[in-house]
Formats: C-alpha cells, structure tokens, sequence
C-alpha cells in the first residue's frame, strides 16, 4: 500500500472507527446497567457481594498492563528485541491475572447464591463485566500472537504499526474498565 | 450519446471482460470489490424477490374480508420475515453493492481499504439470510413482527426456535455490517486519489460515507438488545422481564435507537445515486453541492434523536413526545432542501429521461407523497390515531419503495453499463418504470384511507362491511401489478446478458471519475491513479470544446479521460483469499451451535479461529497484474 490521502495508515483509522462503534456497545450496556440499578426484586443485593479492595487490586493490576503495553511500543520503536518480548508478555499476562480475578469473582457471586438468572443485578453485572472480560480475553489472545513473533524474532521496529495498534485496542478496553470499575464497584 | 462518442479519443480504454473471468472458486475466494458488488447484488436480488412473494401472500390472503387461505400463524411469520427480509437481507445487501463497486471507482481507487474483510463482510450476509430462511424447516419462522417486541418475544409467550433463529441471523449478518461500516468509511477517507479533496467527493460517496458511520453507531445497541434478548430466551436473565423488575419499554428504546437510523441508512444512499443521476442527465452541476453534503449530515444527526416517534403511544408522557415529535418534523427540513436543489439541478437543464432519470425523478415525486405523511405522523396526536394503523404501513412504503428502491432502480440503470460494459434496454426500462411506479400508488394510496378507516396492521383479515373491502382490493390489484413490474426487468437483465449494446467508457456523458475508465472496469480499476483538480473531472471546459486535457494537467499527474489501455508501470493487487470464507463458516456452524449445542459452538469457533490466523499471517499480496 502507498500512503494514504491522510497519512494515518488504514489499519490504525480501522482500529479507531472500530473504538468509535464499540463505545456505543459499551454505552449500551452500561446504560442498560444503570437503569436497571436498585430496581432489584430479589436478592442477593450489590452491596451485600461487592468486594471493592478486592477488584481494586486487579484494576490496579490491569491499568499497569497499560503501562507495559506502552513500553512493549516503545521497545518496538527502539528495535529492542529482549524489551518487546518482555513487555508483550507482561501486557498479556497481567491481563490474565485480571481475567482470572474475574473468574474468581463470579464464581464467589455464584457461589453467594447470585448466579446469572438471579435478579436484574446479576443480568446486568454478568453481561457487562462478561462482555469487557471477553474483550480482554480476546486482547490477550492477539497480545499472545504477537509475543510469539516476537519470541521468533518476526517482530521488530517495522512492526511497530502493528503493536501499535494492538495497543490502541487494549488500552480502550483498560479506559472502558475504569468507566466500569467507578459504575459498578465506587457508585454502587 | 453520440457527441461522447465522436469525442472518445484514441486512448478511450477496451473493456476488460476478464474482470469477472473464472469459476465457481475464483468467486468463493474473490477480495476484488466489483465482483463481491455483482455477489451483494445478486444476493439482494434474490432476498427482494422471497420477500416480495411474502408480500404477495400477505396481500392475497387481505384481498377479500374474513379469507382463510392463510392461517393467522403463518401469517405472521410472513409479515415478520417480510420486514425482516427486506431491511437486513434485501435493502442493506443492494445498497451495500452500490458502496461496493462505486465508491472505490468514484474515489480514483483501486480496490476497498480492506479487501478481504470486504469478502468476509459478504459471507457473514448471506450465511446470516440463509439461516434465517432454514427457520421455517425447523419450527416455523420468526413471528413476532420485524421489531421483535418484548414481552411478546419472551420465551414464555413465544416458546418456538423461530425467534432464535431470528436474534442469531441479525448477530451473524450484523458482524458484517459493522465491518463493512469501518470498511467503507476507512476507504473513502484514506483512499481518495491525489486531489480528491471532501468538497470534490461526488455525492454518492458522501452519502455512503455518511451512511458507514450510521451503521457504526446504530448498530451496536441493536447487537446488545438482541444478545439481552438471547440471554433472557436461553439462559434465564431478566432484561426484559417485568416481574423482575424490568423495564418492558428497554428494548423499544435499544431496537429503535438503531430502528430510525436505519431508515437513514436505507435512503441516505438512494439520495446520493439521485444527486448523480440528475446532474448527469440534465447536463448541469448539481446545484447546492455543499448544501446537499450538509443536508445529508443533517438528516443523519437528526435521525439519532428522533427514535421514539416509533413509541408515542407507549404514554412517555406529553414533555418527552412533544420534544421527540418536533425533532422528528425538523428532519423535513435538510429533506426538503435536497427536494428542491434536484429541482434546481434540473431547472434549465438538456434533460434526457432514460430510465435512470425516470426513476430518480420519480424518487423526488413519490418519495415527498411518504415524507409529507411521515410529517403527519411526527405529531403525537395524529400518531396516536395513525400508529399501528395501514397509514402507516403506506407512508413507510412510499419512503422505501418511493425512495430506497426507486433510487436503487435508478443506481441499477444508471450504473450496469459501467458494470458490464453493456446497456440495459430503455424500452424495456421504461416499461418497467411505469409498472412500478403504478404499481406503487394502487398498493398503497389506499392504504391511506383503510388506515384512517382503522384497519389495524399485522391483523390475518378484516371483518366484512367497515368499508375496507374496496380499499383491500385495490391494495391487491396493486400488488399483483407489482410483481408484473418484475417481468420487464428481468427480461431485460436476460436480454442485455445475451445480446446488449456496448456501452463504451461514458455512455451517458456523466461526468465523475468511474466514467474514465473502460466499462467494465480492468481488475486494478485505474492503469494509473488519476488526479483530479475538479468536481466533475469529466464536464472540464477543455474536454467540452473537443481540445483534450492539454496543459490543464498538474506536472507529474494524469488527467482522468487518458487512461492508457494497459498499466504503464507493474500493479500490485490483493491476491484472492479463502480465509474470509473459513472465518465466516466457522461462525456460521457457531450460530448454528447456538441453537442448543455447546460442543457445536466450540467447533465453529475453533474453524473461526482458523481461519481468522490463516487471515492474519497470509500476505495479502504477491502477485503482479
């Protein structure tokens, strides 16, 4: 491809109209969730299950995935093949420990007498906190993929529209938690 | 037609037949925009006319009062797959061909920004139109109108897969439409050649950019509504359940706050292929041109905050639906000012009625008879006589018919020559016109007045004596008219496909860039990328007066009109890829899966997978053309 009648590279506009569209999906969601707030016929109630240190610790864990995201970039930038390595895999695997938080999460709500037919909390929460964990989900998976072209040392500094990208999308996905994380676990 | 040809010059480019070269597998793997066009068209087509035979049966069953040829069951499966049908497997298809092979052409482009999601949006339509068609094989169709609505939806009042079948085609086909939404709106902003600024766009491009952004943000509340109402169907949540507290009124708002815009969706296109035609055939730039840009960015923000005037009878109360309402009467006003810039355009203008500019003149005719109605019922007080009524049912075929698929009729005769180098017939086009444009006002002027007579929409029959019985009637004499209307086009598709004229680079002396090159295009569109310093590089005093583009051409740059017949330097094209139809079966035996079978779920996610990593580290290119 030739330069673009912009100079942004298609792939990354892409990703950016395609972060336009998902923050309608989100707003959907989290609206639904708003509404829906307090309108709880049965419980258990969200503030009878809510553990907020607890969430607090794995937030804090998914916005440092941020961080390393942003070094793995800048490592790609600087040709550092040892930092990219590194950093992906740090980016991936503190996004695990917040997927595995999740886990552990619902399953104490189940296991609290919440499961996903309860009442309207349960609908909302597992829908929505579900619907941002398989996003994260999937960016673990592609932040997997690039690690291990980078571990075959396929991934150097002409890559760097790619990892890039990737981390225009796990980012937003680390902005829509910490939307979710005050509307949920600090409002609630 | 003969002044453009006695000014061809020597350089005019052959046709290149070989563009739709190849069998069955260079079809199933093709990522080239005008033959994945050709696939949407043909599929649309297809979707149009099942949908026009549900129509039929609707009509013939409402011919006479108190008829039993359709048991109310199976009719309402037919209205709701009518509907249905014609929005997401008909209207989006057809107008998402014309995206396809225009815009790339209109823009000076080569292909799509992505060529294989461009497939892969394809595949995601048609597995998503076929599923929905395999539900009358296994439980009957969906039945609860093409608006789903709860609590008549809700497992408990609609125990039958027919509504699942439903929630998981629209999710299929939707991944599509949303790819196709970054798609074409990532190709028109970055792809536009050397000089092809905003303001030089034509307006088809326009609009259709406007329109991928509609689908980009209307269709992800409708995504989330359908996977709510999925959950509370298979896995007992309480989105939509009142006795739980819900609020049954949540899915009205998340299906129509994609529900309106979608009708922009659906007309927006159709008003861009008008701003085309018109000028080119009355040999006259379109008047207003930044107006009508402006307009239709207008109509489009406006229709995201007009949505619940598809609910004034839910009782909102009278603050919410005065406001709704009056918003919803501002949309006239952008509408009304591209009514009269047509107008204009044609005022003083060498007119020429082909069959393309029928249909475009007709559009400004009869799509002003359903926005005038559409204007009656933005009033809450008239609505709440009018709602549920045929009124409606006619106003809203006015605007569709009247305005989406007259434009598209118009896209369709205007465009084919470019398409495949032949000319339809303008006998047989007229003919066609004029039952279809008949055909439209016997269906459905009457249904004005059995709608103000209080005949219920969505209702098997009518009792006898409430002075519906001669409305009906003609409503169905109509119909049978319109399906009469088809003959003439199909036979002309037929005609032209075994012997039609050759249409030449420019039969119609238009003057936007896909007329520079030969008809039908060469694979890579453009032997070079033409530069354009113009808005209608075409009409450009030099090419008028017979002298050519000489030196009127920036250095380095190639004016339009001397497209060498072969590509001075290698073209590096997209190689076709099965990657995109892997992905989309592997989400298509998931869908199925979703039916009732976790293990079938996790093997199409695991084709899915497949192919999205054969996607993503194929190269997309490697050979030279």
């Amino acid at each position: 491809m030739g330069p673009t009648a912009t100079g942004i590279p298609n792939r990354k506009m892409a990703m950016w109209t395609f972060i336009g569209s998902e923050c309608m999906l989100f707003g959907t969601l989290i609206a639904t969730f708003l509404i829906y707030r307090g309108r709880n016929i049965v419980g258990p109630y969200p503030d009878e299950l809510l553990n907020i240190p607890f969430i607090t610790v794995t937030t804090f864990v998914l916005l440092m995935s941020s961080l390393m995201m942003v070094l793995a970039l800048s490592a790609v930038h600087r040709g550092d093949a040892r930092g990219t390595r590194l950093y992906l895999a740090l980016t991936a695997a503190f996004g695990l420990i917040f997927l595995g938080g999740q886990y552990y999460e619902f399953r104490h709500f189940v296991h609290e007498g919440l499961p996903l037919g309860r009442n309207l909390f349960s609908s909302t929460f597992f829908v929505l906190t579900g619907t941002h964990g398989a996003h994260v989900a999937g960016g673990v998976i592609w932040l997997g993929t690039l690690f291990l072209r980078a571990a075959r040392g396929r991934l150097d500094e002409r890559h760097a529209e790619t990892v890039e990208i990737a981390g225009l999308y796990w980012h937003f996905v680390d902005v829509v938690w910490i939307v979710l994380f005050t509307l949920i676990y600090l409002l609630g | 037609m003969a002044t453009a040809e006695s000014r061809a010059t020597k350089m005019t480019p052959e046709p290149h037949l070989g563009t739709y070269a190849g069998g069955i597998w260079s079809w199933l793997t093709t990522v080239d925009h005008k033959r994945i066009a050709i696939m949407y068209f043909v599929t649309g087509f297809v979707f149009l006319l099942v949908a026009g035979a549900e129509a039929e049966l609707i009509r013939v069953q409402l011919a006479r009062p108190e008829l039993r040829i359709l048991e109310p069951d199976l009719y309402n499966q037919l209205f709701t797959m009518h509907g249905t049908t014609m929005v997401f497997f008909a209207g989006m298809p057809l107008i998402i061909a014309f995206f396809n092979f225009v815009i790339p052409l209109q823009i000076g482009a080569r292909d799509v920004a992505f060529p294989r999601l461009n497939a892969f949006s394809y595949w995601t339509l048609l597995f998503g139109g076929l599923f929905l068609y395999a539900s009358f094989f296994f439980g009957g169709a969906p039945d609860g109108g093409w608006f789903a609505y709860t609590p008549l939806t809700n497992r408990q009042y609609s125990p039958g897969s027919g509504l699942d079948f439903y929630i998981l085609a629209l999710l299929l086909s939707g991944i599509g439409s949303i790819a196709g939404g970054v798609n074409f709106l990532v190709t028109i902003v970055n792809m536009r050649a050397p000089g092809m600024t905003f303001m030089r766009l034509p307006l088809f491009t326009w609009m259709s950019m406007i329109v991928s952004i509609l689908i980009l943000l209307a269709f992800p509340p409708f995504t989330i509504g359908l996977v709510f109402m999925m959950f509370d169907r298979t896995f007992g949540t309480h989105f939509f359940d009142a006795a739980a507290g819900a609020d049954p009124v949540l899915w009205q708002h998340l299906f129509w706050v994609f529900g309106h815009p979608e009708v922009y969706i659906l007309i927006l296109p159709a008003f861009g292929v008008v701003s085309e035609v018109i000028p080119a055939f009355s040999k006259k730039s379109l008047f207003g041109y930044p107006v009508m840009v402006f307009s239709g960015i207008l109509i489009a923000f406006l229709g995201f905050g007009v949505w619940v005037h598809h609910m004034f009878s839910v009782g909102l109360g009278p603050i919410v639906n005065a406001v709704f309402g009056g918003a919803t009467m501002l949309i006239a006003i952008p509408t009304g000012i591209k009514m009269f810039n047509w107008i204009a355009t044609m005022w003083g203008g060498q007119l020429r009625f082909t069959t393309a500019m029928l249909y475009a003149v007709g559009l400004v005719a009869t799509f002003t008879i359903g926005g005038l109605s559409g204007v009656m019922h933005a009033s809450p007080p008239a609505d709440l006589q009018q709602t549920d009524t045929y009124f409606v049912v006619a106003h809203f075929h006015y605007v569709l018919i009247g305005g989406t698929v007259f434009g598209l009729f118009s896209g369709l005769y205007y465009w084919f020559p470019k398409v495949t180098g032949k000319l339809l017939h303008e006998g047989l086009g007229k003919t066609h016109f004029w039952l279809t444009f008949t055909a439209l006002n016997v269906t459905f002027f009457p249904m004005h007045f059995s709608g103000l007579l209080g005949q219920p929409r969505r209702t098997f029959t009518y009792a006898e004596g409430l002075g519906l019985d001669v409305f009906n009637l003609i409503s169905t004499i109509g119909a049978v008219l319109f399906a009469a209307s088809f003959l003439p086009l199909i036979a002309n598709l037929w005609r032209t496909w075994r012997r039609g004229e050759d249409a030449g680079p420019n039969p119609w002396d238009a003057p936007t860039l896909e007329w520079t090159t030969a008809s039908p295009p060469p694979h890579y569109n453009f032997a070079v990328v033409p530069r354009v310093d113009r808005r209608n590089p075409l009409w450009h005093p030099h090419i008028e007066a017979g002298l050519g583009w000489a030196g009127e051409v920036e250095p380095g740059g190639v004016a339009p009109r001397l497209q060498p017949e072969t590509p001075p330097e290698p073209i590096v094209m997209p190689d076709p890829s099965y990657w995109p139809l892997v992905m989309a079966s592997g989400l298509l035996i998931a869908t199925i899966g979703a039916l009732g079978s976790l293990p079938v779920v996790l093997s199409g996610a695991a084709v899915a997978f497949v192919g999205l990593f054969g996607w993503a580290f194929e190269p997309p290119e490697r050979g030279r053309h």
